[in-house]
């Protein structure tokens, strides 16, 4: 079998109206908040073409960044979004490490600071970083010289999450500005939310979040949305509702009194389903609780483009790499 | 004891009018012109004061020096130098070391290390419950009668919660005059609180600590040190609502005093941007509001003193993640400048205000009779002299303390400890502590 390697023009970034020096993107991906408008907007049309780049192709991967090492370090368990990066960079021919903390060297007491060095030490080009505590991957950035990019670090952020999110968005309503996206669930706990709060604000849509007053953080005036703990009210006319799992054990801290409660006052069924504009679609980032927060119905019905999200995730995650690492690229001496 | 004497010659006592001082036999001997005129001024030591501010030696009633236990992190003998340099000549070492001193032995042992040092004297500060635990009271009356002399007790770094044990702690030290130094924390307010709760730990996915679970505790406490006519001290007090409460309380009498840290007047929770352990602290760093409800209580005396929080960490107890770092931060060597610059550059407080929120009050909270003296002949000679000119980079590695957790590292920052004097012994000299 023949494997493709000529040079693939079509990922050649075309500056079009924008210039060059604007979509240069961070160093690191951090936060969604790294990101301005145009640059945003730089990472999804990359990753259009991306998507269309590698359906043209007999074997769907490109070489863009073979030679490369992209190492997942994922200190939580989270088996979608490693194997989402991985088969990401697997289709850019990166070479593709996975350091999970269970098992490891981690699991026996070393610090974070160690396994950067370790990482540092292995040469790895990028660090798709996941973990439990707020601000982990944010660390990791001042102990490697690769680029960090956060899978999602305790209750802060997720910023590839709100990327394939407004993918996702873009792909079914066009232009995210004015669009009015409802959000929905444990707004306290999730770095989905968090993320996708900033990017959909920059990105020119309108977020309303939805939730009992105990699942929104003091502090949310602050943010650019409307709140709302009326659910059936924000639905009406909406483009978009996304619902954020809502995980059983924040019962024990007594955030709202029953799942049965919670689910009637929270939680997206076909009659609610009904209220959004007809174009709108469902989201949601998984896993999903079935019945709590999501009925069955309106999970697999139609407007759900729930399984589409993770489709996007791969797509989203290989610009993302592409983006990081192929300035460097540059800076060695062009696309091999 | 007639060792050789010292002339300080021209130093401003409080900034104000300068004058000499003579120290010898561990006290001031003679001030103004009987100082060079004294028979033992003639070979003295001179020291040239010009210019310079010379205030009580300072005294610190919330020390963490970390021995017994964690002697990687701080010792009596590297937290006393930190102390000395700091312009400390007094310090209250806080219980909550390994073992926990909760007994008359541990906090003998203590005071007795302190002494050996001889840089600064160590007074132990008494844990209130066994092992800090929160369940029934320590001998605290042991403590107190031990030849350590508790009249300060506290579970710092946990609260004591239990509004009945806490009741019978201020009232059993009420036989010897002591006082519950409160860690005012409601720990069901703030499970697994990392930061100040608001914008900025709403925005970093950081669990909060709100400002109401400080400010409950101290509003409990005052109302039963109303109840028992006891003596309460309210620990690095932190928040705008802490300062309403006890001003109510003590506007009605209550028996409060009151603590806040230098970091508390500096530094806000927008520090935690970034994520750094470094700017990890129990309480919390707060807002810009509750700085300056802070800074205004100082000034008019609702707060009564600066205490540092002094807290050593070993870097792997701070390098790490957030949630998983040990809160506290070095202050020994820095609060004094952090109080120039907060307090008396902005014109909030003068020289003797700094000599009554440094010296005078700590020590009478914690009822010291030879510290936070005033500056005459006869008085102990325990003296810092300061120049208020000078300007200093902090640098956590160039610190006295086995740890560097300064959160004011690369600041530039008003005022430099010249010299301290424990008992007329120079204890630090430009920047060098005795016997270094």
């Amino acid at each position: 079998m023949t494997t493709t390697t000529a040079p693939t023009p079509d990922l050649v970034v075309q500056p079009s109206a924008i210039t060059p020096d604007r979509v240069r993107l961070p160093r690191h991906l951090l936060s969604a908040g790294d990101l301005d408008r145009v640059t945003a907007e730089h990472v999804l049309s990359t990753a259009e073409r991306l998507e269309q780049a590698i359906a043209g192709r007999e074997v769907r991967k490109l070489p863009t960044l073979r030679g490369r090492t992209v190492v997942n370090l994922f200190f939580e368990d989270s088996t979608r979004t490693r194997i989402s990066f991985e088969l990401a960079a697997k289709r850019l021919s990166a070479d593709v490490i996975t350091f999970s903390a269970k098992g490891s060297s981690v699991s026996k007491g070393e610090s974070l600071k160690d396994t950067a060095w370790t990482l540092q030490a292995m040469g790895a080009d990028a660090v798709v970083c996941r973990h439990s505590s707020s601000g982990a991957p944010q660390q990791l950035s001042a102990w490697v010289d690769g680029h960090v990019i956060n899978a999602g670090d305790g209750t802060h952020e997720h910023p590839t999450q709100a990327l394939l999110d407004a993918y996702t968005l873009r792909r079914h309503l066009g232009a995210l500005e004015g669009r009015r996206i409802v959000v929905v669930g444990d707004v306290l706990h999730s770095r989905v939310a968090r993320s996708n709060v900033l990017l959909l604000s920059t990105l020119g849509a309108e977020v309303t979040l939805v939730a009992p007053p105990t699942l929104l953080p003091l502090g949310v005036e602050s943010w650019p949305v409307e709140v709302s703990y009326d659910f059936d009210k924000a639905l009406v006319g909406a483009d978009a509702v996304m619902m954020l799992r809502v995980q059983r054990e924040r019962m024990s801290g007594a955030f709202f009194p029953t799942a049965r409660e919670y689910s009637r006052s929270y939680g997206l069924d076909e009659r609610r389903r009904a209220l959004i504009a007809p174009h709108g679609i469902v989201m949601h980032p998984g896993p999903m609780n079935r019945g709590m927060e999501i009925t069955p119905q309106v999970a697999d019905g139609a407007g759900s483009v729930i399984v589409e999200q993770v489709a996007n995730g791969v797509t989203v995650r290989m610009a993302v790499l592409y983006l990081l690492l192929s300035g460097e690229i540059e800076q060695s001496g062009g696309v091999a | 004891m007639t060792g050789q004497a010292t002339l300080i010659r021209g130093a401003a006592p409080y900034g104000e009018e300068p004058q000499d001082l003579l120290l010898a036999d561990g006290i001031i001997l003679a001030t103004g012109s009987d100082a060079a005129a004294d028979s033992r001024a003639a070979d003295a030591e001179i020291v040239d004061g010009a210019g310079l501010v010379v205030l009580p030696g300072l005294v610190d009633l919330h020390t963490h020096l970390r021995e017994p236990g964690r002697e990687d992190a701080e010792t009596v003998e590297s937290g006393s130098a930190a102390a000395a340099l700091g312009g400390y000549s007094a310090v209250f070492a806080m219980p909550n070391t390994d073992p926990t001193a909760d007994t008359a032995g541990v906090v003998e042992q203590v005071y007795r290390l302190g002494r050996d040092v001889g840089l600064v004297d160590v007074f132990p500060i008494g844990a209130v419950t066994v092992g800090r635990k929160g369940e029934r009271l320590a001998e605290l009356a042991a403590m107190a009668y031990s030849a350590a002399g508790v009249r300060v007790f506290s579970d710092d770094g946990d609260c004591v919660s239990d509004a009945l044990l806490m009741r019978r702690a201020l009232e059993y030290v009420k036989a010897f005059d002591g006082v519950i130094a409160q860690h005012a924390q409601e720990p069901r307010l703030t499970q697994g609180a990392q930061m100040h709760e608001g914008e900025i730990s709403a925005r970093l996915g950081l669990t909060g600590w709100p400002a109401v679970a400080e400010e409950a505790i101290i509003a409990r406490d005052c109302l039963l040190t109303d109840h028992v006519g006891s003596r309460l001290h309210v620990c690095h007090l932190s928040t705008a609502g802490s300062v309403e409460v006890v001003a109510a309380a003590k506007k009605r009498g209550t028996a409060v005093t009151a603590e806040v840290t230098p970091h508390h007047l500096l530094l806000t929770d927008e520090r935690a941007v970034g994520y750094d352990p470094v700017f990890k602290v129990n309480p919390p760093l707060r807002t810009a509001a509750d700085i300056s409800a802070l800074r205004a209580a100082l000034a008019d005396g609702v707060i009564d003193i600066v205490a540092t929080d002094h807290a050593p960490h070993a870097s792997q107890d701070k390098e790490t993640e957030w949630d998983n770092a040990s809160p506290g931060m070095l202050g020994l060597q820095t609060a004094l400048s952090v109080v120039i610059e907060t307090m008396v550059l902005p014109g909030l407080l003068d020289w003797r205000g700094v000599a009554r929120v440094m010296s005078e009050a700590p020590a009478r909270i914690g009822r010291l009779t030879g510290h936070g003296r005033p500056i005459t002949a006869a008085e102990p000679a325990n003296l810092v002299l300061i120049d208020p000119e000078a300007r200093w980079t902090v640098d956590g590695a160039a610190l006295a303390s086995l740890s560097t957790n300064t959160p004011f590292q690369g600041m530039e920052l008003p005022g430099r400890v010249v010299a301290t004097y424990l008992r007329g012994r120079c204890t630090a000299d430009a920047g060098v502590p005795a016997g270094h």
